[in-house]
């Protein structure tokens, strides 16, 4: 009924003690500047992560020759040849929902033009890895079903390829010698950056997988193959179909393990993002420790307060405060405090979060929800840690209220 | 003024427990004041006054008895209403002041206001704040802490507080405990004032001399009331004042 007064009331207590009240706000100061700064450091090593694992593509599947559970002897994803190009072609026409097949060989070599060489990877694929790795070239046009059918020697390269061996100049349309047969680039692909596993993706050749089977890797087995599938919700169940088909492809009887392996772009992002995760959840309790640690320190103070202003409080009932509006002036001292100190903290986090991310080059993600949980959850450890000290004050006597030396 | 009274206390007793033993601190008091009377309520420690005056300041409830205040029986209300009767029909003044520390002059008469039922705007609530103020002779000094008051110019504000409400009866427990002889005349001059502007006040005070400045006094020992008399030779603020004045002088030159 007077909330407009006892706010009133206390924010005139908080002035009265402007050190102590800023002292006190210090502590949710740090601690929610804290956890803002951390939950954003996690938050953008794990949005770093799911970029990088989106780079894989979308909605893909991945299948490997080899098995890591082979009876007996274990070999190892693409450890050995049982994948086959008819293996691929079977998956193009067999399985429903999937849109791209591309098969894939690799191999390192050197490769070179005029007068300079260079050590990279060489990946043979179909036409459809640049729909499939959503990789668009930069410069130049990829080489089509008709190259693949025809082992045409062709191939794009990534930057960083580009920059090794022509520098300054433009690649398109020169010729790259990859043990010794001479392939025309077409095209240069837009840069992608390190993978998860701290790989330069824009080190490498991408030429027809028929080319590379036939002029560079040799062999007649495919290392793996990428499968993409038109809708999320398919996955599993193409995944499934796969299995089954490759199973029978291979005359696997029942009970017998997998000469292959099936992994989808999920499982291998939520590994991934499970790491962070916990990194961002490590961070993020040990920053609510020191939030913890200032909602004590506001119970400190307002229970130090409420012994200190036993006599304040006396004369407040004296004239009239009913024991609601002592706790609700208590409690609102001890919310202003955590709440503005939520405040500043947040802005301080935010602050200190910009200045790893430009310094120390971090990268950092402030999400508005992270904001705003910090906020409610500091306001909220002001009720918890504030509401035993205004119930103590609430519940005195004024006589002795009054009487209090 | 309905029963002739303002304060109206029938067989009022009180009784403490304080462990295995009881202390009746207050052994059956009947007592009416009547309104605009200035009544001194004295007696040795442990005689009871202040455990009645608790009473009559609604900050306790008697054991057994009944306690009418403005024609309103309070004996028996909780903790909330008691509050509110204290907010809107007493006004109290202390030994110590009781003033909020750092917190000016205006803020603190403020004080009985900000807990009242009606809701007023910070401009008027600080009309209302200065003009009592003025009444105790402290224009201009609104914006002090009590740190940079006297010990005088403090229990003023407090008396200004005690005001602020337009309370039916004024409760002052030793106000001028503090305070040393020349501010306690003047404190008591203030009361007169008040007093004969029709204000009911009730004190409590140990010193005769601060008693004789009432129009009657009311004396208890154990529990009960011993005697009850008006004064005949009152006290004026405004004479005694000037008796101590030249003494003063003297001692300063």
């Amino acid at each position: 009924m007077r909330v407009g007064s006892t706010l009133n009331i206390a924010l005139r207590a908080l002035r009265r003690n402007k050190m102590r009240s800023v002292l006190t706000a210090l502590g949710i100061i740090i601690g929610v500047a804290a956890v803002i700064a951390m939950v954003g450091i996690g938050n953008g090593a794990k949005a770093q992560v799911e970029a990088q694992i989106a780079s894989l593509g979308q909605n893909v599947i991945l299948i490997f020759s080899g098995s890591t559970t082979s009876s007996g002897i274990r070999t190892g994803w693409g450890g050995a040849g049982t994948l086959k190009i008819e293996d691929a072609e079977a998956i193009r026409r067999e399985v429903p929902g999937v849109i791209g097949v591309s098969e894939e060989v690799v191999s390192t070599t050197q490769v070179a033009a005029g007068n300079q060489n260079w050590f990279t990877r060489i990946y043979g694929e179909s036409a459809d890895y640049f729909d499939i790795r959503q990789w668009p070239l930069a410069d130049g046009t990829p080489f089509t079903d008709q190259d693949v059918r025809s082992a045409n020697k062709v191939c794009v390269i990534g930057k960083t390829t580009a920059s090794q061996i022509y520098g300054n100049d433009d690649p398109v349309g020169q010729i790259l010698r990859i043990k010794n047969v001479p392939f025309t680039i077409m095209g240069v692909l837009t840069p992608k950056g390190l993978s998860t596993q701290g790989v330069d993706q824009d080190d490498i050749v991408i030429m027809p997988y028929t080319s590379a089977m036939k002029r560079v890797v040799g062999g007649t087995t495919l290392r793996n193959i990428n499968v993409q599938v038109g809708d999320g919700s398919q996955i599993a169940a193409a995944q499934q179909q796969i299995i089954g088909l490759l199973r029978q492809r291979h005359n696997i009887r029942p009970g017998r393990d997998d000469d292959f392996t099936v992994r989808n772009q999920q499982e291998i992002a939520d590994a991934a993002t499970a790491t962070t995760a916990v990194m961002t959840v490590l961070l993020g309790s040990i920053a609510g420790v020191s939030l913890v640690v200032g909602g004590i320190g506001i119970m400190n103070i307002m229970l130090v307060s409420v012994t200190e202003r036993t006599r304040e409080i006396g004369t407040r009932m004296a004239v009239g405060a009913h024991g609601s509006d002592i706790l609700t002036q208590f409690l609102i001292e001890a919310v202003t405090l955590s709440s503005v100190g939520g405040v500043i903290g947040i802005i301080f986090g935010i602050g200190a979060s910009q200045i790893l991310s430009s310094y120390a080059h971090w990268p950092t993600l402030i999400s508005i929800s992270s904001i705003v949980v910090a906020f409610l959850f500091s306001a909220a450890v002001g009720i918890f840690f504030g509401f035993y000290p205004a119930r103590k004050a609430a519940a005195l006597d004024p006589i002795e209220a009054l009487r209090y030396e | 003024m309905k029963n002739g009274g303002v304060v109206n206390l029938i067989e009022v007793h009180k009784t403490y427990h304080t462990g295995d033993v009881d202390v009746h601190a207050v052994r059956g008091v009947s007592l009416e004041i009547e309104r605009g009377e200035f009544v001194a309520l004295m007696g040795a420690s442990g005689s009871g006054k202040s455990t009645l005056m608790n009473i009559l300041g609604c900050l306790d409830r008697p054991t057994s008895g009944r306690y009418v205040l403005d024609d309103a029986d309070v004996s028996e209300l909780d903790r909330d209403r008691l509050a509110d009767i204290r907010n809107h029909k007493l006004g109290f003044v202390f030994q110590s002041f009781n003033l909020l520390p750092r917190t000016s002059a205006r803020e603190n008469v403020e004080l009985p206001l900000l807990y009242g039922t009606r809701h007023l705007t910070s401009v008027q609530l600080r009309e209302k704040a200065d003009a009592v103020l003025a009444s105790v002779g402290l224009a201009g000094r609104e914006d002090h802490h009590p740190s940079q008051l006297s010990g005088g110019q403090q229990q003023r504000v407090a008396i200004a507080r005690a005001l602020v409400n337009d309370p039916e009866v004024v409760l002052a427990d030793e106000p001028t405990g503090n305070l040393d002889s020349r501010t306690s005349v003047e404190i008591m001059g203030i009361f007169q004032q008040l007093n004969n502007r029709g204000i009911t006040i009730i004190m409590v005070t140990h010193e005769p001399d601060i008693a004789a400045f009432a129009r009657r006094n009311v004396v208890m020992r154990d529990g009960l009331i011993l005697k009850d008399f008006n004064v005949t030779q009152r006290f004026n603020a405004a004479t005694e004042l000037e008796k101590i004045a030249p003494i003063d002088s003297e001692a300063e030159s």
